[in-house]
């Protein structure tokens, strides 16, 4: 495939132009390129560019957005023609993400969803109002590696624990990682209440969630349990 | 003349309006069941959980409303008015940090901490009210909303913004409340409480916001919206479109309440904010934030009603100069824009933590905003030229009659918080938060607890130790934790 594709697709998800990224798959389909390589050549290094430009103040979440937006669209052209041809891109974990039990914002759960989706997680997203239950059954009928649980009331925020307490009651929590956000919580409230990790925004919710995934691996390599 | 801030001209609150009650009727606001026969009856269309309403119903609902009401203190007195362009300050509420008064960490608050802000902002004359600031970690989830509150009643004399988060809470809390005031009907005569209520932005009125705005209406407890769009995030990223947002909450949230009892006190009010695009936060110091607060207040002024908003907060993580400086250009901003209680002084990073240190650099705030807001009057029959016959070219103005006879009027003196001296030459300044802690420990030591009639307080102790007794409590934290209850 020519730089010069490479570099268009790249560009699509920097520019956030969901039309163009999808319109740039579909002519790499129909060219016969590689899926993967159009995804791991082009589009996954437009995320990589958004997400260092982020971290430098360049751009925004609107900005970040959009881009996820275009990453989606060049996603749902090449994900199928993936399997077509008996493969499938390597999913990064897999994530059950909701907000807790008695409270309705979902603003920054739904931020986090659209970054790691983004950025290759399998993305289950429960709602809001979910109970410890809820995310328990969930984790447990998709194999999660991580559960994510978002509150942005005080009062709220104290219902994350019944979500630890849920993954333990029903054997999981052994398998899988817990990470907690919300505009009140905190790293300390985070390892009050046995959580793996704590992100102060939608961005770090990416990085802990690749290092969680890290730690993950090491550890079921090293016949650990969590 | 007193000084007004005001940023929207007639047409654009004319437009603000329009757009809002269009709202009301498409897509119409989301409410719970609990709602759906009061709005339906009266002639909204309610369907799949919304209700499209009307304008000529919300106009109905708005001309019920009353355009001012008063809190009383806990002896009965007229305290706090709501309505015109009164301004009233109180602490911000609900925070669970509190920065630790030794390592100035954040951590979880205890019912000593809140005890410790109430005997604090009872000695500041610039808060007319006080506010159940933080929620208590050493007492049961389920009885924190009332145990709040009865700290509060308990240990001060002021009024009370309070709030809910769930309606069984609610019903506790009002019983509280009667059990303070002697009867239902005294406190419907005196309220000392106004609850916050908060609409889900955009336009949800969820189950228990439903309940709450229902029942306080029924109660005839007074009744404060606190819409909180978000501009880019759960609202319109535009300012004015923020604004037709928190109109539309507040007039479907009046809607509900003036049906469920016309004439009951309702407050427009509300935390707005904006969504930093970079953080992913809702700074509460932002300029902007503060400029909603002040055009979403001039909406509701011109519909006559009390109003609210949430300032004097900032989203420093420690008493620093980002804190001074947000906190003190938004106290100025509400005291010029007239709204009748703001709410958020002594509260930091994105209002998830309080600061007992912080209250007190903002009462300074306050105060400036305050002496700003009396403006400049002509306090003498000519302004000058007497004093010069007087004074003579001399100038020696400090022996002038007129200087001794006016200058407490003129100037505000603020307290040893705020450095006067002169230059800091042969001596070390007291760096701010020794200043701070000095005056707190000059408050505290000379706080005493009002005491109301022993009957009236007997109930309420008695009350409050049946509440506990049913969450599994057999001491009252803050009121008898050193005696177990009998």
């Amino acid at each position: 495939m020519s730089q010069e594709s490479l570099s268009a697709m790249r560009q699509s998800v920097i520019d956030g132009a969901p039309e163009t990224a999808a319109e740039l798959a579909r002519r790499a389909v129909a060219d016969g390129i590689a899926p993967l390589e159009a995804i791991n050549g082009g589009y996954v290094p437009g995320m990589q560019a958004v997400g260092e430009q982020f971290a430098k103040g360049q751009m925004f979440l609107p900005d970040m957005m959009a881009s996820a937006e275009a990453m989606r669209a060049a996603m749902a052209v090449l994900d199928p023609e993936l399997k077509t041809l008996g493969g499938e891109r390597p999913v990064a974990g897999t994530v059950v993400l909701g907000t807790t039990k008695g409270d309705i914002h979902e603003i920054g759960k739904s931020l986090v969803g659209t970054l790691l989706s983004a950025h290759g997680f399998r993305v289950y997203d429960l709602g809001v109002d979910v109970s410890g239950e809820k995310f328990a059954a969930k984790a447990l009928e998709l194999g999660a590696d991580i559960v994510g649980v978002s509150a942005l009331l005080t009062t709220t925020m104290r219902n994350q624990k019944t979500v630890i307490e849920a993954l333990e009651k029903h054997g999981l929590r052994c398998k899988v990682k817990v990470m907690v956000g919300g505009a009140p919580v905190t790293r300390r409230w985070a390892e009050e209440i046995g959580a793996d990790g704590y992100a102060k925004d939608a961005m770090s919710a990416v990085e802990l969630a690749r290092n969680l995934m890290t730690q993950r691996t090491q550890l079921t390599s090293a016949g650990g349990s969590r | 003349m007193r000084p007004k801030l005001e940023l929207l001209d007639r047409a654009l609150v004319e437009r603000i309006l329009g757009e809002a009650f269009q709202l009301l009727e498409n897509p119409g606001v989301r409410v719970a069941p609990y709602v759906f026969e009061l709005l339906a009856s009266a002639g909204a269309r309610v369907e799949n959980g919304v209700a499209h309403i009307p304008e000529e119903l919300a106009r109905k609902a708005l001309a019920s409303a009353p355009h001012e009401f008063y809190l009383y203190d806990r002896s009965g007195r007229p305290a706090v008015h709501y309505g015109g362009d009164d301004v009233h300050f109180d602490p911000g509420s609900s925070c669970l940090n509190i920065l630790d008064w030794e390592t100035q960490q954040p951590r979880p608050a205890q019912s000593a901490d809140l005890i410790r802000l109430v005997q604090v902002a009872e000695k500041l004359p610039q808060y007319a009210a006080q506010s159940t600031a933080v929620v208590c970690n050493d007492v049961p989830q389920e009885m924190g909303d009332w145990y709040r509150l009865l700290l509060v009643l308990w240990y001060s004399e002021k009024p009370v913004v309070t709030g809910a988060f769930s309606g069984p809470s609610l019903r506790t809390m009002i019983d509280l409340l009667v059990e303070e005031s002697g009867s239902p009907k005294a406190l419907q005569h005196r309220p000392r409480a106004v609850f916050d209520v908060c609409p889900s932005p955009p336009l949800n009125w969820s189950e228990f916001a439903s309940h709450n705005i229902v029942d306080l209406a029924r109660a005839g407890v007074p009744a404060e919206i606190v819409s909180m769009p978000l501009a880019g995030a759960t609202a319109p990223v535009t300012l004015a479109g923020a604004v037709v947002q928190h109109a539309a909450e507040c007039l479907s949230g009046i809607t509900i309440h003036q049906l469920a009892r016309p004439g009951a006190p309702i407050v427009w009010g509300g935390a707005p904010a904006i969504f930093d695009m970079r953080a992913g936060t809702p700074p509460m110091g932002a300029i902007e934030t503060a400029m909603l607060d002040v055009a979403c207040s001039q909406v509701g002024k011109s519909l006559e009603l009390p109003t609210h908003g949430y300032l004097v907060a900032s989203d420093a993580k420690v008493l620093d100069a980002q804190a001074g400086m947000e906190s003190g250009i938004s106290a100025v901003l509400g005291a010029l824009a007239g709204i009748n209680m703001i709410s958020g002084a002594g509260m930091l990073d994105f209002l998830a933590c309080h600061s007992l240190e912080k209250l007190v650099l903002d009462a300074e705030a306050i105060a400036s905003a305050q002496r700003l807001i009396e403006g400049i009057e002509p306090r003498t029959e000519s302004l000058a030229v007497s004093m010069f016959v007087e004074a003579g070219l001399h100038g020696d103005f400090l022996k002038v009659k007129q200087t001794r006879a006016l200058f407490r009027s003129e100037q505000h003196f603020p307290s040893s918080v705020i450095e006067r001296g002169g230059p800091a030459t042969e001596w070390a300044p007291k760096e701010i938060l020794g200043r701070i802690r000095a005056r707190i420990e000059e408050q505290v030591s000379g706080y005493q607890r009002p005491v109301i009639q022993t009957d009236r307080e007997n109930a309420v102790v008695q009350f409050a130790e049946h509440q506990a007794r049913k969450a599994g409590l057999d001491a009252l934290p803050g009121l008898t934790a050193a005696a177990p209850l009998q």
